[in-house]
């Protein structure tokens, strides 16, 4: 029923006339017999506008959209300022292409080179890209960067989050490189482990911190050990916790990437959303993905460009050591846009209030009879509990009542996570139901 | 124009967030970061002008003709934005079980069920997040189709025309492949002797994308894929330019085994000035199993609110509505081609599909005035220029695709002016490097940007 | 050194010999006309060996990245690290902005005087 085109009935024939063709059938002359499916009339009709959204909005209202969140592991449920969201409406900013026509594109350009400064300000890096995907392919094109013909040896930690590490098991197969795991022990990547695992071939290491268990991990051993080893260090950083904790620059990584979702983009049932990569000077050539650079037009105006071009794809061909030819621009408006309204002090505000948070929530929790700390490591808004009671029932009891449990990472064991949207209130309500599981469990 | 971090005035903010009801937590200090963070720090008007202004500076579909080609810059239709924002859609987690989630099964559900259907493949995975990731992991499932063979070490040759996407030899050579060129002839059609000849054993498949990227539709088609089965490789479509065929020649029944499609392109989801795009990929039968192996590029379940806006558009339209598209999309690019025909040396001779090359080739030697000139001065009549240089092995290409959403209006006043521009050159080509006159800027230095990169601001010190 | 006692690949590569069996390559005039304005250079390290009739670096201007070719076999012994910040001297004086000092040189492809490089590429 819908169509957008422009051209109306009378003018298709018009057309048709300057094209001395009888039918449009005619245009399609290339294409064998055998293939060619010829207008036929069991060809369906589409819905107008009016069907479309009621369809589209009975099926959102069939997703539960749970009061309350404590469901982490890679999506976080933060607030988002709806100027974040009107902003990024805006239909040039929605519509416009990768901005190749640098005098009419200057407004996305300046978007994202504005996006590049707000990345290195958060992880104190020198150079970042205008963003790739997502945070896991994001650690897998900084693997990329590291990997020599040599050196294809990658030790990647056993506590990163288990989705990226199904990305860069495929990327092992893809590339030819050879991942091994660093153990984990108690929760944290066993540094005691990871002399012996390194050798000649070592290209470089990928750690998280905080990790999946929500740890923060011993950095400062981390980077001593590689750096006295020459080999790269690639660090993947939850971005919201860069308001409070330590920036990555401190303990000479490498590379720096992450998922950026937190910064202002909703959870959208996994994307899309926006990796991350910043790095060291020395190492922007390698950098994949579009970059965009400040210069100057020929009348010394200050002017933005797409840069560093011959890198890409659409150059080097088989010789690019990415294919990437897109950049989340969008996803990156919003980021921008986020950290730009809440400011320095509003972003340090809201790091303070998902580790105070989760911090208050930890604490009660393992004063109830039955739940344990998983994990004994400093964190910063996501912990594991472990509890006799089984994790299913503990899930049954959260969802009776709206809310998003945590995530079972076994029978026993949950992984929480809160943020600055978790209020006090809800929190308490949430021990609540868990003393409740605890005495029905201590019961039985 | 100045920057967010230039605006900034200290202690100007706007309140979120609600004071701690719970007592700080303080880390020890070895964790704490003790450099200040240099966001810019303003008000919510300040930041909202700042943005209003840079969408002024900024050439959307909203506000022009943008006849990109092979990239189908076709209307973004606005509904579908109200549809992707609904809470029901943007406040669900990826990790929620699939019984929270029925609505969103449906989105994957149907719209597998409608792709599958316009392309004759079997299955349709939304995993990948771009036409790229998109390469990657058909790529990959081939690699797996011939590992579990057992011919996984012997079959690593991967054939590309030369008329290619540089990012098929680029997604091949990062999957271990080695990319073998078959040549073109001159009618923009695979050289069959050429890819008879290269066809053997050691081949794990043929990346083709058809129509091409010369806007030319493959007559051989049916033979290419014949030859590359019949020496045991797979055959993978890129669905780059699938928009002129949608409803009239599947790639399944060309004989393709595995493709992706750009639904940034074809199915009308916005760019977003570069992204987010999303790349599904459709198999057949004979790769599932390799799919259940290989199928994670990205996290989680891709670009599902994309999904949401390309579901949208297949419904509005229809299978009817899909196919008119096909048809209009191709009967626009004939009918600008055609009256440009007089003007412009076009390398189609018959009828293209949805898009046409110009070359300026003899004038550039003749006058001086190249491609980039005429696409610069374009600019000055509101309009978006086509993708230059692109594809490669044309010299001083133009590359044209109006799209079947742009009106005749539309493309007799392009037409005119694609005339009058080149008219002006030739008249007056010392005039070239003047265009265009009417933007914020003028030609930036692309030379000192990539000689000397500045990719951040800093404050001055 | 004159530009007419340089030897030259078809390939656009000079060569120009030096005592004690060592040899500068660099980039004629006319490959960088083609290129126009070089913003970076990839280089071999010193130390490493080229092959002739193999790549040994690219070059990249603002759009296009070509490849260059070694006009003969050898060890490299020094790599002209001017180039690295300023790029836009082999645009200014291809002929005096060599990239490689070349040692122990084993074999060479068969080089042109510079009149046969001429009219290689068309202008005699």
């Amino acid at each position: 029923m819908g169509n957008y085109l422009g051209v109306t009935k009378e003018q298709q024939e018009e057309m048709k006339h300057v094209l001395n063709i009888q039918s449009t059938d005619d245009l399609y002359r290339d294409i064998p017999d055998s293939i060619f499916q010829k207008e036929g009339t069991d060809l369906k009709e589409g819905l107008s506008q009016l069907e479309v959204i009621k369809i589209m909005k009975q099926k959102a209202a069939t997703n539960t959209i749970y009061a309350s969140c404590y469901r982490g592991a890679g999506a976080y449920r933060h607030f988002i300022p709806p100027i974040v969201d009107l902003i990024a409406q805006k239909e040039s900013f929605v519509t416009s292409y990768t901005p190749y026509q640098p005098e009419i594109s200057q407004g996305i350009l300046q978007i994202i080179f504005e996006f590049q400064t707000l990345i290195c300000m958060l992880t104190g890096m020198d150079v970042s890209n205008a963003s790739v995907y997502d945070g896991a392919t994001a650690a897998a094109e900084a693997i990329a960067m590291c990997v020599e013909k040599q050196k294809k040896h990658v030790l990647i930690s056993e506590t990163i989050n288990p989705e990226v590490k199904m990305v860069l098991k495929n990327y092992e197969f893809a590339f030819g490189i050879e991942l091994e795991f660093i153990p984990e022990k108690n929760g944290k990547t066993d540094l005691h482990a990871l002399p012996s695992l390194i050798t000649e071939n070592t290209a470089c290491i990928y750690v998280e911190s905080p990790n999946f268990f929500g740890i923060l991990e011993d950095l400062d051993t981390y980077s001593t050990l590689v750096k006295e080893k020459g080999i790269k260090s690639i660090l993947g950083v939850n971005p919201m916790s860069l308001g409070i904790l330590k920036s990555p620059s401190v303990y000479g990584i490498d590379i720096v990437v992450g998922e950026g979702q937190p910064l202002g983009i909703p959870l959208s049932y996994g994307g899309p959303y926006l990796g991350f990569m910043a790095t060291k000077q020395e190492l922007v050539r390698k950098l994949p993905g579009r970059i965009v650079g400040e210069t100057i037009d020929h009348d010394g105006k200050r002017a933005f460009v797409l840069t560093l071009q011959a890198r890409e794809q659409h150059i080097r061909r088989e010789k690019a050591s990415s294919n990437i030819c897109s950049n989340q621009a969008l996803c990156a408006l919003r980021a921008s846009v986020y950290l730009s309204v809440v400011g320095p002090n509003g972003f340090r505000q809201v790091s303070n209030s998902c580790a105070a948070n989760a911090h208050y929530l930890a604490e009660e929790m393992f004063k109830i009879h039955g739940f344990y700390r998983g994990y004994p490591g400093e964190f910063f808004h996501e912990f594991v509990s472990v509890s006799q009671i089984p994790s299913n029932d503990i899930i049954a009891k959260l969802e009776e009542h709206h809310i998003l449990a945590p995530l079972p990472l076994s029978e026993n064991k949950l992984l929480w996570c809160v943020t600055e949207v978790n209020q006090k209130e809800e929190m308490d309500f949430v021990l609540s139901l868990l003393k409740e599981v605890s005495e029905d469990g201590i019961a039985i | 124009m100045e920057l967010l971090f230039e605006k900034t005035v200290s202690g100007r903010q706007t309140s979120y967030i609600p004071e701690l009801e719970v007592p700080f937590y303080q880390y020890e200090d070895k964790y704490l970061n003790e450099q200040s963070l240099d966001f810019p720090e303003l008000s919510e008007l300040d930041v909202s002008r700042h943005y209003s202004e840079l969408e002024r500076r900024t050439f959307g579909i909203n506000q022009g003709f943008y006849p990109l080609g092979s990239c189908t810059m076709k209307y973004n239709p606005r509904f579908h934005e109200q549809v992707a924002s609904l809470p029901g859609f943007c406040d669900i987690h990826p990790l929620q079980s699939l019984e929270s989630v029925p609505g969103a099964k449906f989105i994957y559900e149907k719209s597998e069920e409608l792709l599958c259907k316009i392309t004759g493949m079997d299955y349709m995975s939304f995993q990948p997040a771009a036409g790229a990731q998109g390469e990657f992991l058909g790529i990959l499932l081939i690699k797996k189709f011939h590992e579990k063979n057992g011919e996984g070490g012997t079959r690593s040759k991967i054939l590309i025309p030369d008329s290619a996407h540089g990012t098929n030899p680029a997604t091949a050579a990062l999957c271990g492949l080695n990319v073998v060129t078959v040549r073109s002839t001159n009618e923009g059609y695979m050289d069959l002797n050429h890819l008879r000849e290269l066809a053997n054993t050691e081949i794990a498949g043929l990346m083709l994308t058809n129509p091409n990227t010369l806007g030319v539709f493959d007559p051989n088609i049916c033979e290419i894929t014949k030859i590359v089965h019949e020496a045991g490789g797979l055959c993978y479509y890129d669905g780059a330019n699938l928009n002129p065929i949608m409803n009239i020649a599947r790639p399944g029944d060309m004989g393709f085994d595995c493709i992706h499609l750009n639904l940034h392109k074809t199915f009308s989801t916005p760019h977003g000035g570069g992204g987010p795009g999303a790349g599904a990929v459709g198999m057949k039968e004979l790769l599932k199993e390799c799919y259940d192996e290989v199928w994670k590029v990205k996290a989680f379940h891709g670009h599902f609110l994309v999904v949401v806006r390309a579901l949208c558009y297949l419904l509005t339209l229809g299978e009817k509505g899909i196919r008119d598209s096909a048809v209009q999309s191709v009967l626009s690019a004939n009918y600008m081609k055609k009256q440009l025909e007089d003007t412009f040396t076009i390398k189609q001779k018959g009828f293209c599909m949805h898009e046409f090359v110009i070359t300026l080739e003899e004038e550039s030697k003749n006058y001086g005035f190249r491609a980039l000139d005429v696409a610069k001065a374009f600019i000055d009549y509101q309009m978006y220029p086509p993708t230059m240089y692109f594809p490669q092995i044309i010299p001083e290409a133009l590359m044209v695709e109006p799209t079947e959403t742009e009106s005749k209006e539309t493309l007799d006043y392009a037409v005119e002016i694609y005339k009058k521009v080149y008219q002006d050159l030739k008249r007056d080509p010392d005039s070239a490097k003047d265009y265009p006159k009417t933007t914020p800027i003028h030609r930036p230095d692309e030379v000192s940007a990539a000689r000397n990169p500045k990719l951040r601001w800093r404050k001055e010190t | 050194m004159e530009k007419e006692l340089k030897l030259f690949s078809k390939t656009h590569e000079w060569v120009e010999l030096l005592d004690g069996g060592r040899a500068l390559v660099g980039l004629s005039s006319y490959a960088v006309e083609q290129l126009g304005s070089i913003v970076f250079v990839n280089l071999p390290m010193k130390g490493d060996t080229v092959q002739a009739e193999q790549s040994f670096g690219d070059v990249e201007s603002v759009k296009a990245v070509s490849e260059m070719i070694s006009p003969l076999t050898g060890t490299v012994v020094k790599v002209n690290e001017a180039v690295f910040d300023e790029p836009g001297l082999l645009n200014e004086d291809p002929y005096n902005t060599w990239l490689l000092e070349i040692d122990d040189i084993k074999n060479q492809e068969e080089l042109l005087t510079y009149s046969q490089y001429q009219s290689l590429i068309g202008k005699s």
